[in-house]
């Protein structure tokens, strides 16, 4: 059951993220291409990181607490699935303040059009 | 380059990222400070229990502060660590959160599903 120790803290932030969803009706899963295209390039960037700091020995994993199966550059899959898992929860939790504060400006909202009358 | 080094490098691109190549000012809005401060405080709890139970270990020469493991769990706070975690993992979550957050107003206001959109929550009628 170690193995799964962090995963389960992956499953800890989903549980406590996914919620909003449903409950303040965030669509985030529902923009699945904008939300894989947002994550995609996280992905790339931070396993570049990873493997680097791997590499150098910034840091490191204990064998027993890991699911085990290694990426290339000796990275754990369970970091892959931190890199998708925690950009979620980022874009879940402020889509959620939008619903809340729907006035708020986040940047993504349409260009007021001012297009003279006829 | 150590992690403090390295955390601060990624720091700085993120920033250009929001800031220059996308400009989508991520910083200068009250919707992204807010949800950091949210992001922020569950992440002091997940990087607490990732070093805290040894999950994820630290290279003293490459950070500010000592190893972890080297005998048992390190410092709550103090030794270049808050909630066990080494000051770094901050901002290493700040360029990933950043990053993430600035592609995805990118994506909407270049038209990629920027609907359906959020809200209200369900304890509104709307």
């Amino acid at each position: 059951m170690a193995r799964y120790s962090y995963v389960a803290i992956l499953a800890f932030v989903l549980a406590g993220s996914v919620w909003l969803e449903v409950a303040l009706r965030t669509r985030v899963f529902r923009r699945w291409l904008r939300l894989g295209l947002s994550i995609l390039p996280a992905v790339v960037a931070f396993f570049v990181w990873d493997v680097y700091a791997v590499a150098q020995g910034h840091w490191y994993f204990d064998p027993e607490r890991i699911l085990g199966v290694m990426l290339p550059g000796e990275v754990p899959l369970d970091e892959v699935l931190f890199f998708i898992v925690i950009p979620i929860a980022s874009i879940l939790t402020i889509e959620a303040v939008r619903s809340v504060k729907s006035a708020w400006v986040v940047g993504d909202e349409p260009e007021e059009t001012t297009e003279p009358a006829p | 380059m150590t992690y403090t080094q390295v955390a601060l490098l990624g720091v700085v691109l993120a920033v250009i990222l929001d800031a220059g190549l996308l400009r989508t000012r991520l910083l200068t809005r009250r919707v992204f400070w807010t949800s950091y401060a949210i992001i922020v405080f569950f992440q002091l709890i997940t990087n607490g229990m990732f070093t805290g139970f040894g999950i994820v270990g630290y290279n003293g020469d490459a950070i500010m502060g000592g190893s972890s493991p080297a005998e048992g769990p390190p410092p709550f706070i103090g030794d270049g660590r808050i909630a066990f975690a080494p000051v770094e993992d901050l901002l290493f979550g700040f360029a990933l959160i950043l990053m993430t957050l600035s592609l995805w107003v990118f994506w909407g206001r270049r038209g990629v599903q920027r609907k359906p959109t959020s809200g209200p929550p369900i304890w509104r009628k709307g």
